[in-house]
């Protein structure tokens, strides 16, 4: 009989080992799936797993689509980490890019590159607006975030709709609903000529140094770790639990902005109703993976973006649904999260010492009855 | 024929073996004390027999027979009632509903309600089955803990650390419950660390240190002593106590009035005491009294009372923050060691950081070499058992995390210091070195206020006591003129002889306005 027993302490090893194994889980899981569907499994793995690591081509994909979940899900750890619930990453995200393409479209022949910076900052105040309204809600009326959150998703995609159907619409796009392509100014400089990769993937990189810094080095980070692990330990130790909320979920929605932003000054170059790709909800997933630790997110975020690239791939060499992205997304989640398990249980075999003492219960039962 | 026999019980958790083969024999009637240190493994014991925790090795014998208790369910059909230290009532519904959802027959709730009130006749405990649980007092709260065990007509009652939520002579009713009921031949198991009680009550005692059983003696010929010698293995050390030189008054509390926060606090009313540099103050009071509310308004943690009811050192402190009151000499060792006073999964070197940032630069970055010796030098000062400063709190026992806490405080050097329940759950080791290092520190001319529900621990380390009762606090009393009596009695609410509570404190306020 298996049997859950507690650890007495928690196990180190498992909490790097239970990403790993979860990662397993769902290639096993693939394989059976792939097989089902009538593929075959190797082949499927292989374009899931190898294809996408395969050119250099493919590394900077990798690289375009890891920018954006790098960023946000840095932001959602330091919010899961305070035991703020923002869901909202996607809305967050997407008025970071509606603000950097309200900046871009000012852009004219004469402004020189200097705009970049605009768009970007643009970007972050507007991802960063979006969830002030979620912490002005939870702290002025208790509102609970993870429902505002999530519903600011759905207002901030009614709003690019109406923005890219209406008012600013490209007057010479034959009406499709899209805005005009920004000019190069406006656009992040790319890293090597013939790849879509540009120095967007720096900033993220400076940005999991400057979380590091922030989670493990400073008291700010230090008071909002507090205020997630131990409410009641945070009152007493006098940290603001008003300021955790307001500043985590401030740093959040500037991320997912950032990140929005990027997207417009890079590889998007202009704002359309497809703008939300699922970056904001996958990003939640890339976080726990990555143990919510900026150099955890780096890697579980190149494997979520390994899952993208190879779910378009099936679907163009397979002739597989585009969704089966979003199962393996799952998949690894619900993985992990069973596999979390072992962090504080180890599983014991136990010898069938169990159904011998159950006989002799109903024995006794039997004398005192 | 023995009622209940362990025999060579043991169990082992994943760190310790709380039980190491140890026995135990109860006769029918027989009032048995199980005498012991926290850890020293009681409660396993009284788990397994309870059916809640099964033994890895041994026999549970009932009335003789062999028996494998799988589930409480099953303890209580075989005749075993167990009443918890902390209650298991649910606060919104009545005393009859709570002990009906406690039942597994099937009876109306019209009828256990009539059998409350006999069985409540019987022994003399009063219980109205009808009252809503938060409207009792703790008291009266056990006693529907302990009519629900009775309902069943067990043959075995098993008592948990019962008297600490009681006043002495809350205490004096419970025992005279327990002996008529061990006079009827149920047989009582007296879990307790308290030395006088077990004196006083028992027939046989059981004594337990470090999971094996050290000792089986008859307390009513024992001294003191000697049953602390079969506890923890050595005499309790000795305090030195000093005279104390009272100097300027640090801490004024007057008027302090503040409504409850939660729907099952306590209102604090018109609170008036002060505390003087160089003297320990005590707060006696049964628990759920205002104690909670009261330590809150005193550390920041709630910050609503009106400015100018708190004061240190004449300046109205009622409003800032608990790191503003830090900054200005005041220091809390709340009585939640893990969760509050401590984050259980960070190491103790951040836990520091919690109360102390000698260790953050003005711009707020941590020096975590400074942060680790910090710990380290509490550690080394305080005599903590831990792995080291990188220990998680909740790896440490309860006993070595407050010595921790406390010293965290205590070197920080305040000018007051508020603790509550400092040996809560600590080992009389732990215990006498904290009360040690309480009365160091008051020589030292620091002023510090003491909540305990331990009347001993007050009347050994306080020089002065005031009672809290009902959201109110009486006033203030020499510890040489208190006596146990007069404090038990004050517990109650009746520290006005003529029972006119406001009529004393009008008094005071006269005399505040004349001052």
């Amino acid at each position: 009989m298996l049997k859950l027993e507690a650890r007495p302490e928690q196990s180190r090893l498992m909490s790097i080992g239970s990403p790993l194994l979860a990662l397993l889980i769902t290639v096993v899981v693939g394989t059976i799936l792939f097989a089902l569907l009538g593929k075959d499994p190797a082949r499927g793995l292989y374009i899931f797993f190898v294809e996408p690591l395969k050119s250099v081509y493919a590394l900077t994909e990798i690289a375009v689509k890891a920018t954006p979940l790098m960023l946000i899900a840095l932001g959602l750890a330091v919010c899961f980490r305070s035991n703020i619930w923002n869901i909202g990453a996607e809305g967050q995200y997407i008025l970071g890019a509606i603000a950097a393409s309200g900046v871009a479209m000012t852009a004219d022949k004469s402004t020189g590159p200097w705009i970049v910076v605009a768009v970007l900052a643009a970007a972050v105040i507007g991802g960063m607006v979006w969830a002030a309204i979620v912490a002005l809600l939870r702290d002025r009326f208790n509102a609970n975030e993870i429902l505002v959150s999530l519903m600011l998703v759905y207002v901030a995609d009614q709003l690019l709709s109406y923005l890219v159907y209406g008012p600013w619409k490209d007057p010479a796009g034959y009406n499709f609903p899209q805005t005009i392509t920004f000019l190069k100014s406006t656009q992040m400089p790319k890293l090597f000529s013939g790849f879509r990769v540009n120095g967007g993937v720096i900033v993220a990189l400076l940005a999991v140094a400057a979380f590091w810094v922030l989670l493990f080095r400073t008291y700010a980070g230090f008071q909002l770790q507090v205020g997630g692990l131990a409410p009641a330990a945070a009152r007493y130790a006098g940290f603001s639990s008003r300021k955790a909320l307001w500043t985590a979920l401030l740093l959040s929605g500037g991320m997912a902005g950032l990140a929005g932003g990027l997207e417009i000054a890079g590889p998007l170059g202009q704002l359309t109703p497809y703008v939300p790709a699922g970056y904001g909800f996958a990003a939640i997933i890339v976080a726990y993976v990555g143990r919510l630790h900026p150099v955890g997110i780096v890697f579980s975020s190149i494997l979520m973006s390994m899952f993208y690239i190879g779910g378009e791939l099936a679907q163009s060499r397979l002739g597989l649904p585009k969704s089966l992205t979003g199962v393996f997304q799952g998949l690894l989640l619900f993985a992990l999260l069973a596999c979390d398990t072992l962090i504080y249980y180890r599983i014991r075999w136990q010898a069938s010492r169990a159904p011998a003492a159950r006989v002799s219960v109903i024995s006794t039962e039997k004398k005192v009855a | 024929m023995l009622r209940l026999e362990l025999v060579n019980i043991s169990k082992q958790y994943p760190a310790v073996k709380a039980n190491d083969s140890v026995n135990l024999r109860v006769q029918p009637g027989e009032i048995h004390a199980v005498l012991g240190e926290n850890g020293a493994g009681k409660s396993t014991m009284m788990k397994m027999i309870y059916g809640a925790v099964r033994p890895d090795e041994g026999e549970i014998r009932w009335n003789g027979q062999a028996v494998n208790i799988r589930n409480p369910q099953e303890a209580r059909t075989l005749g075993i009632s167990m009443v918890f230290q902390h209650f298991s009532l649910f606060d919104t519904l009545t005393a009859a509903e709570n002990v009906w959802l406690g039942l597994d027959k099937a009876l109306s709730l019209a009828e256990v309600t009539s059998r409350i009130t006999e069985v409540a006749t019987v022994y003399g405990l009063a219980v109205d089955p009808l009252r809503p649980v938060h409207t009792l007092s703790v008291g009266e709260r056990q006693r529907v803990e302990i009519v629900r065990a009775l309902m069943t007509n067990p043959k075995c009652l098993i008592l948990d650390e019962p008297t600490s939520v009681l006043t002495p002579q809350a205490v004096e009713t419970l025992f005279v419950t327990l002996r008529q009921l061990a006079s009827e031949g149920c047989s009582i198991l007296y879990i307790s660390h308290k030395l006088d009680e077990i004196r006083a009550l028992c027939h046989h005692c059981t004594v337990l240190r470090g999971g094996k059983v050290t000792g089986e003696v008859d307390p009513r010929t024992e001294t003191n002593a000697g049953l602390s010698r079969l506890m923890i293995g050595a005499e309790p050390p000795q305090l030195q106590h000093r005279p104390a030189q009272p100097g300027a008054v640090v801490l004024d509390v007057r008027g302090l009035t503040l409504p409850k926060e939660d729907q099952f606090g306590m209102n604090l009313a018109d609170i008036r005491f002060d505390v003087k540099a160089g003297e320990i103050v005590g707060i006696a009071g049964v628990s759920g009294n205002g104690q909670q509310e009261l330590m809150a308004a005193l550390s920041g943690e709630d910050p609503r009372a009106e400015a100018d009811s708190i004061r240190l050192f004449g300046k109205p402190i009622a409003n800032h923050s608990p790191r503003r009151r830090r900054k200005e000499g005041l220091y809390f060792v709340p009585e939640e060691r893990l969760g509050r006073g401590a984050v259980p999964t960070l190491s103790l070197a951040q836990n520091t950081l919690l109360t102390r940032t000698e260790a953050v630069s003005g711009a707020g970055w941590i020096r975590t070499g400074d942060v680790a010796a910090l710990a380290q030098a509490l550690i080394k000062r305080f005599n903590v058992k831990a792995g080291g400063p990188d220990a998680a709190a909740k790896s440490l026992s309860g006993g070595n995390l407050q010595k921790f806490i406390v010293g965290r405080e205590i070197q920080a050097d305040p000018k007051l210091l508020i603790v509550s329940q400092p040996t809560w759950g600590v080992d009389v080791g732990a215990a006498a070195q904290i009360r040690g290092e309480l009365l160091a520190l008051r020589d030292k001319g620091c002023a510090l206020l003491v909540v305990s529900e331990e009347l001993d621990e007050l009347f050994e380390i306080c020089d002065r006591m005031v009672v809290i009762a009902k959201g109110r606090v009486s006033p203030s009393v020499a510890t040489s003129a208190a006596t146990i009596e007069m404090i038990g009695e004050w517990m109650s609410g009746l520290w006005d002889k003529s029972g006119n509570v406001d009529g004393a404190a009008s008094t005071k306020e006269t005399e505040h306005a004349q001052a």
